[in-house]
């Protein structure tokens, strides 16, 4: 039977390897996507998202078992994420393979319908990243928890500590970037 | 207080999310009946969503997830073992000069000129050394072509 994340929160707080270990399996997908969405590079993502566990556990000792791990979690991993976009260190992601980072669901759909419409809709698709890829890691972050993520305003606006109006404020000014930057392709 | 275009801004963000109120909706209809500019950017920003919609975020190899937590707890020992090393090496370091400096200045046969030559090459190696690893790790940090393989 699964222990409650209540009582693993616990047990890391006073040292129990074996319970962070098991919020780090519980939570490891998450946060993975969360860097990967934000860095739009694989290795980024693994690096930043392990490196966000090592720090949660050094500062276990404040962990509050009364709340949940996640956003407290992500309030660790989102400070290494801007801090890793800001200082530049992020290159390695423009030099992945354009945009491989997203994947579009209805490829092969259009793929089917002939390979022109294939090829507009992998240009769409890469288009769509690097214009994710320019956003401000504010609007990019909002972004990515409402549209990958698929996390409602409210829950957003808990994770990142602001109102939902500045939620949707970033959401609109990330969408109105996109949709420039598609320019005749919508 | 919230001026109109933010509000509009808002109404256009939670109907594009399926977040919006009965009375919010009949809001957004009002001005959207009231605005063609406001039709077009609702039309541009659903198009954009159904696009957006349709994308997600790359799966990695499945054989990431069962090493992860392996990974993640061998990077927490590296970070425990470079404290331990760093405070070894400050204390025996630290240690070791302070003997070196006390045992030159109590050596009474050396000459004090060579005794004051060894100490300024040595405060000058310090120097060198602390100067050199500062100017590499800040090149590091903002050189904008360290990504690029030569």
């Amino acid at each position: 039977m699964q222990r409650p994340e209540s009582v693993l929160m616990a047990g890391a707080r006073d040292g129990d390897g074996e319970a962070f270990g098991e919020l780090v399996r519980r939570h490891m997908r998450r946060a993975y996507f969360a860097a990967l969405g934000l860095t739009g590079s694989h290795e980024d993502a693994l690096d930043l998202s392990q490196e966000a566990f090592t720090r949660a556990l050094r500062a276990s000792r404040s962990l509050d078992p009364g709340r949940p791990f996640y956003p407290w979690l992500y309030g660790i991993l989102r400070r290494l994420c801007l801090n890793h976009l800001r200082d530049g260190r992020a290159r390695s992601a423009k030099l992945e393979v354009a945009g491989g980072w997203l994947v579009d669901d209805a490829r092969e759909r259009a793929a089917a319908a002939g390979p022109e419409r294939g090829a507009e809709r992998e240009e769409l698709r890469r288009r769509l990243a690097t214009a994710i890829g320019e956003l401000s890691p504010v609007q990019r972050e909002a972004l990515v928890l409402r549209e990958f993520e698929g996390l409602r305003y409210a829950e957003i606006a808990v994770l990142l500590e602001i109102p939902e109006g500045t939620v949707m404020s970033r959401l609109y000014a990330a969408r109105k970037a996109l949709a420039a930057a598609l320019g005749d392709e919508l | 207080m919230m001026d109109r275009l933010d509000r509009t801004k808002e109404l256009l963000m939670r109907a594009l999310d399926d977040e919006l109120s009965p009375e919010e909706r009949t809001e957004l209809d009002l001005l959207l009946a009231d605005d063609p500019i406001l039709r077009a950017e609702r039309e541009r920003l659903g198009r954009l969503k159904e696009v957006t919609g349709e994308m997600k975020l790359r799966n990695p190899p499945e054989q990431l997830w069962d090493d992860y937590w392996n990974s993640a707890y061998s990077r927490m020992e590296r970070g425990i073992g470079w404290i331990l090393v760093s405070f070894g090496v400050i204390v025996v370091g630290g240690w070791a000069t302070w003997q070196f400096v006390t045992e030159l200045i109590a050596d009474t046969e050396m000459p004090p000129l060579i005794k004051a030559g060894i100490l300024a090459g040595s405060l000058g190696l310090v120097i060198l050394t602390v100067s050199v690893l500062r100017q590499r790790l800040f090149v590091r940090k903002t050189d904008p072509y360290k990504d690029i393989v030569r």
